[in-house]
């Protein structure tokens, strides 16, 4: 049965000196108002995409350090050629420099939803639960996560399995404006995700997952180096795919390391309809490649030696220079940026003992 | 030159678009009730929701007028399954109790339109008591004695005894509860009809290859995700649907023996595929699935030495469904759980129960490797033959550690030649 009965009962603990709020943007904050009640105790980390020159101002009351363009010239040299311009990708920017262990990651057009009962939904605190309770990804759970109040491992859950794994990342889901790629939107426009899915799931090892950015929490001990969100935006031939890429790497990499990825609760509620027809622009490529793409990490095998991020990561880069590049030369420059981003984690987190210390069984 | 039209007959226009977002009438003075009540008639307008809003303003004229014209409520009927022909389906129960009254009244809403099988297990000894009013053949231990000879009946008694219900039907699903459960209601308090949503579940396609994180894209409001590749957005064919249960969840005899209170009260709105390569640990308290892709995949397999008459003593349906995902994993087709939910009743005493299923509990840690690395080989393109794969790999590899293996192999092998000696008498009646 389940292991962390207690903590299920206890209140959540706040984490406020361990989590760090990743904030891209490139228009203002005002959507931090409401979630002040549960944003407030958090220090944020705001990387501003587009112009550096704009003042991007921050309601008053929260503690914050702020990134433009300019900064991360300066804090990366020559290596900020590994962070997008023009593209909410940089955020990755944020989870480098940040010295805590979590990390919770927000659009700028999301906002508190309501579960059915009308309560506000403290998206936070729900991510928070979900990391610091296991995974399950050995064997499926009918009854979703058994680790949640009021749940449990099924008949026929074998009991070895039932400690689960560590959790590495919480991808929580959105109500109003589906995250639906451009061909669906222009087919769709007025679709709007109105179903409340009252669960916290393990997504299986050895499965993929489209990971959406708007709305993720990660353990940036477990899993930080290998949460590089891509070459993108200005300059680059394809857009919208920067969590995507992030998502596949870590799925690979979480399934080489016995981590464990849940999906699911929290929902935020996703105000602002991108235009379809931009969207469709940037993903273009990105609809041809994946087709390519997914084959690759679907049959991505990392060497038993390979026991920290780093070394999986670096690992995966070369893999990707390998055998994607002959799909289009933006892979290999990506698959340079892999390595770039690596070399930049290490220098920026060197110090202290999280770096290269294994993560766990292979 | 033509009349304006009134400050108040716009207004009362404006209202009549306006209906939906008007909670209540009453401060409208009378005549204007009135006007806006015919124009709402002659607009087409009236709906359940706008008519209790006339109704609670409790206006004589517009009462009368609608005691005049007849107007009644509708009464929210159990949406008849539309989706399905009668015909398809086959619902098969496992009768381990002798009085099914009261589970067949409360069924009827939902079963009344289908054909049912119901198979009495052959260790019960009391007569069967089932109401009037449904299309049903009952079979007792004499029929499975006389098709598949007393000495394989030994395969079916117990939960086990379902199984025979899906040897002799000749439709192309199956929906399948236990005997202790009854129609749950969704968060609405509707009541679930299962056969339509596991008829919804079993003819969309599953999507094994590739999570999509909003669950089933094929529901109503769904879709795919950005993200997920088009090659995969065709699917593949699903085989099998496993529904849940709210009250009595299924736990094993352990877990229920020490949350004794806990009840499962959540009603998760979704239906998802299950991976490809994923284990998972099927129930087989409410279950459906697409006899002509998979029916032989179903087995009335392992047997416990001490197996009882509560699910918590027996694994039948945990091997069973570890077998059929290996073999849609292999065939390529899809196993989807989630909705819908049944509502399970008390029954029995975990703690009682704990010593016999300790037994299967140990057993589980045995298999799981087992089935993780299991491969069928690619000659095996139909579910028999898979089937007869499958125990050649049992025999191999789990026959030496314990003898209940070894049987289980036999037994699988003898299923497939009891499945196909029944078809071909099918084909040949």
């Amino acid at each position: 049965m389940a292991a962390i009965e207690a903590s299920s009962h206890a209140p959540t603990p706040l984490l406020k000196d361990e989590l760090d709020i990743v904030i891209p943007t490139i228009r203002n904050l005002d959507f931090l108002e409401m979630w002040r009640p549960f944003f407030e105790p958090y220090h944020l980390i705001i990387v501003q995409d587009g112009d550096p020159s704009k003042i991007i101002k921050v309601p008053d009351g929260f503690d914050y350090e702020l990134y433009n363009r300019n900064d991360i010239n300066r804090i990366l040299g020559p290596k900020a050629s590994c962070i997008s311009f023009k593209d909410s990708a940089c955020r990755c920017f944020g989870y480098m420099v940040s010295k805590k262990k979590y990390i919770f990651t927000i659009d700028d057009d999301c906002f508190v939803a309501k579960d059915p009962s009308g309560r506000s939904i403290n998206a936070l605190e729900q991510h928070i639960k979900n990391l610091l309770c296991p995974s399950t990804p050995h064997f499926f759970n009918t009854l979703y996560d058994p680790f949640r109040e009021g749940a449990d491992f099924v008949r026929g859950y074998p009991f070895s399995l039932r400690e689960g794994a560590k959790t590495a990342v919480s991808h929580g889901l959105w109500l109003n404006i589906p995250d639906y790629d451009a061909p669906t939107q222009l087919v769709k426009p007025l679709e709007r995700n109105t179903r409340y899915v009252d669960a916290v799931l393990t997504i299986p090892k050895g499965t993929l997952f489209p990971m959406c950015g708007m709305n993720l929490a990660f353990d940036r001990e477990l899993i930080g180096p290998a949460m590089y969100f891509g070459l993108m935006g200005d300059g680059q031939p394809i857009g919208r795919y920067d969590d995507m890429w992030a998502g596949w790497c870590i799925k690979v990499i979480c399934d080489h390391l016995g981590l464990g990825v849940k999906t699911g609760l929290p929902y935020i509620w996703h105000s602002k309809a991108s235009n379809p027809f931009v969207n469709l622009k940037k993903e273009y490529k990105g609809i041809f490649w994946q087709e390519e793409i997914i084959p690759f990490f679907q049959s991505a095998v990392l060497p038993k030696d390979c026991t920290s991020v780093q070394n999986c990561y670096l690992e995966l880069s070369k893999q990707v220079k390998e055998k994607l590049a002959k799909v289009d030369p933006y892979f290999d420059k990506l698959a340079d940026a892999m390595v770039t981003w690596i070399e930049a984690w290490d220098e920026l987190n060197s110090g202290g003992a999280s770096d290269k210390l294994p993560n766990g069984k292979a | 030159m033509r009349t304006p039209p009134s400050l108040l007959s716009l207004t009362v226009e404006s209202a009549l678009h306006n209906l939906c977002n008007i909670s209540d009438l009453s401060p409208l003075p009378d005549h204007i009730l009135l006007d806006l009540f015919l124009r709402t008639l002659q607009a087409g307008k009236l709906t359940e929701k706008v008519l209790k809003l006339f109704l609670a303003t409790g206006n004589d004229k517009v009462l009368s007028l609608i005691e005049a014209l007849n107007i009644q409520h509708i009464l929210t009927p159990v949406l008849p399954t539309t989706n399905i022909e009668d015909n398809e389906v086959d619902i098969v129960i496992a009768a381990l109790h002798s009085d099914l009254t009261s589970f067949m009244i409360e069924w009827k809403p939902v079963f009344s339109r289908f054909h049912l099988i119901i198979v009495k297990d052959p260790d019960l000894s009391e007569e069967l008591q089932i109401p009037e009013g449904f299309n049903l053949d009952v079979y007792t231990k004499s029929d499975i004695d006389r098709v598949v000879g007393s000495s394989t009946s030994i395969l079916f008694s117990g939960y086990s005894c379902r199984y025979f219900g899906y040897l002799i039907s000749q439709k192309k699903y199956i929906i399948s509860v236990d005997d202790d459960c009854i129609p749950a209601r969704d968060s609405s308090g509707a009541l679930v009809d299962i056969i339509a949503q596991h008829a919804d579940n079993l003819k969309t396609p599953a999507t094994p290859f590739f999570f999509n994180t909003i669950y089933d894209p094929y529901r109503k409001g769904a879709d795919f995700v950005r993200g997920y590749p088009f090659s995969l957005r065709s699917g593949v064919a699903c085989a099998l649907s496993c529904g849940l249960w709210l009250n009595l969840a299924d736990y094993d005899a352990p877990t229920q023996a020490l949350k004794p209170g806990q009840r499962n009260t959540r009603y998760v709105d979704a239906v998802l595929t299950v991976p490809a390569r994923a284990m998972m640990p099927v129930s087989g308290i409410n279950i459906a699935f697409n006899r002509e892709l998979v029916g032989p995949a179903l087995i009335p397999a392992l047997k416990l030495a001490g197996e009882g008459k509560l699910r918590w003593e027996t694994v039948e349906d945990i091997w069973s469904g570890m077998c059929v995902k290996v073999i849609c994993d292999h065939l390529g087709l899809g196993v989807k759980s989630g909705l819908p939910y049944v509502w399970r009743n008390e029954r029995g005493n975990a703690i009682d129960s704990l010593k016999k299923e300790w037994e299967g509990v140990k057993l589980m840690e045995e298999v799981v490797p087992f089935f993780q690395s299991v491969r069928l080989p690619q000659s095996a393109i139909k579910a028999e033959d898979c089937v007869v794969e499958m125990a050649k790999s049992v025999k191999e590899q789990l026959g030496q550690s314990d003898p209940m293996f070894a049987r289980a192999a036999e037994a699988m092998v003898e299923w497939v030649k009891l499945w196909k000696a029944v078809r071909s008498s099918q084909l040949s009646t």
